[in-house]
């Protein structure tokens, strides 16, 4: 291992946290600009030119305030909880493929931090793992509400996991692979597996809602049951990184859902623009696309946010285990007989 | 029990059919009506620098008028403050010496004349009361402050600029 692999990955894994966080700042921002212009109102439009410094202004408060951790608390885990949360939703970044491999003086880098071949077990380990960061903050507050949010939380990630691993079944049936790098591969220019998944893509995105905890699943932090969900004693920043380990689920799995069913870094007429900008600004090019893709997918987890309204918690049972999961095996079912009539006759 | 008004609808509750399990019809419905919310145009008026237009009756702060000739109508007879349900005002009164005939209308003058706005509820009642055609609530809309004792409005703010400050 040279010297400059390590480098090459330890600026990319930096530019990639970097983005990842004020992406999940500017989420805020966009979130309430969202919500106001779906509301018609104009949102904040104070700190800045069109309220653009809102997010520095919202940090800024966010580490003034009194820190008040309960005497009750079992102290150390109640510092480790929004840690843990923060940490599970960034680390999900790593094997996702930013763009295809990039020529910088001659030198090929890959635009991505590992090229694993489980990459979507990967993604699964790291989702499921975010979970423990909610139940351990809600568990260690000792709160009743947010003890309560806890079990929520556990109980919908977990029926929800399993429809969404069923759904991925079905995709991994017609890629053959694990790794994402060569998912993203196969669905060069227009062939996109939403294209042939259309279904599973719908149970994968219900399920990286519940997944996120946003609406119509954001049970967790459900206000007029649960006061503030498992952030009922949080105050300062640990609250903003749990806030903020949400923002950057969003981000994650809206990479995610783009990497996996809308075809990453690929778009229609990318072998044009390849001969036309060359090897250095093609993939960069191609990367801007992902991340259009990324940013519509979030307008989309905040567009569903105020309109949809919350479900109730054994609507929210019904759906994950009586819709979803019987669906989502109905897929597999469908996939593989289709790709046994496909390869054989 | 027989309805009279005939107004009386029964609800029954019926099992979701299957379109209405699939949540996705009503969904797309919604999600279209929140959309077009997007291109509407905002209510939002950007108060400080642009104000709402407002209805002439409409009760803002307080003025403590002058008469024709620039003199302070207010006789400090304190028929305001006993008709004031908030118990926002407060005055004291002077006897007007000769040398300040110009000044103030009458005999007697308000000394100090001061409404406190946080208690104010813009009701107009002092308006109503006032024998003299004194005060009136035809100003803006009373701007906020950091400290209570800056919503105490003296004399120094309540009272119609001079005449030939108008001018």
């Amino acid at each position: 291992m040279d010297t400059g692999f390590i480098i090459e990955k330890f600026i990319l894994v930096a530019v990639i946290f970097g983005i990842s966080l004020v992406i999940a700042m500017y989420s805020t921002y966009a979130e309430r600009k969202v919500a106001a212009y779906l509301q018609d109102r104009l949102g904040p439009d104070r700190a800045g030119p069109f309220g653009i410094l809102q997010p520095l202004a919202d940090g800024i408060k966010m580490f003034m305030k009194e820190e008040i951790i309960p005497t009750t608390s079992n102290r150390w885990l109640f510092i480790v909880g929004p840690g843990l949360a923060l940490l599970c939703a960034c680390i999900g970044t790593a094997v996702i493929p930013w763009g295809s491999p990039m020529e910088i003086g001659g030198k090929i880098v890959p635009l991505q931090v590992a090229d694993i071949n489980v990459g979507v077990l990967y993604i699964f380990g790291v989702v499921s793992l975010g979970v423990y960061g909610v139940m351990i903050g809600g568990w260690a507050s000792n709160n009743k509400y947010s003890l309560l949010s806890a079990i929520r939380a556990a109980s919908q990630n977990i029926s929800y996991e399993i429809a969404m691993g069923l759904s991925i079944i079905a995709l991994l049936l017609m890629t053959n692979t694990l790794s994402l790098k060569e998912i993203v591969d196969q669905q060069h220019g227009w062939r996109w597996n939403v294209l042939y998944q259309p279904l599973g893509f719908l149970i994968f995105m219900v399920c990286s809602f519940a997944e996120t905890n946003r609406a119509p699943f954001d049970l967790p932090e459900c206000e007029t049951e649960l006061i503030g969900g498992y952030h009922t004693e949080y105050s300062s920043m640990k609250l903003g990184f749990y806030l903020f380990a949400e923002y950057i689920n969003m981000f994650v799995s809206s990479a995610v859902m783009a990497t996996l069913y809308f075809g990453g870094y690929n778009y229609p007429g990318m072998d044009y623009m390849a001969t036309l900008l060359g090897p250095t600004w093609a993939p960069l090019f191609g990367t801007a696309v992902l991340f259009a893709k990324i940013f519509f997918f979030i307008f989309f987890f905040m567009w569903v946010r105020w309109t949809i309204p919350r479900f109730r918690y054994d609507q929210l049972m019904n759906l994950g285990w009586k819709g979803l999961i019987p669906l989502a095996i109905a897929n597999i079912i469908i996939t593989g007989v289709v790709i046994a009539i496909l390869e054989n006759f | 029990m027989e309805s009279l008004s005939n107004k009386k609808k029964v609800l029954e509750q019926k099992p979701l059919s299957f379109m209405e399990k699939m949540y996705l019809p009503a969904i797309a419905k919604g999600m279209g009506i929140t959309i077009s919310h997007l291109f509407k145009k905002e209510a939002t008026v950007r108060y400080p620098e642009v104000e709402r237009e407002f209805s002439t009756n409409f009760r803002g702060m307080h003025s403590l008028k002058r008469d024709e000739n620039g003199k302070e109508r207010c006789t400090a007879c304190g028929l305001c403050a006993l008709s004031c349900p908030a118990e926002a005002i407060t005055m004291i009164a002077a006897e007007r010496k000769p040398e300040e005939k110009h000044l103030y209308r009458e005999e007697k003058y308000a000394a100090t004349y001061e409404i406190n706005m946080l208690r104010c509820i813009f009701c107009g009642l002092c308006e109503e009361a006032c024998p003299k055609e004194a005060i009136y609530l035809d100003g803006p809309i009373v701007p906020a402050d950091y400290l209570r004792k800056d919503f105490i409005y003296g004399k120094d703010k309540l009272v119609e600029a001079p005449l030939e400050m108008k001018k």
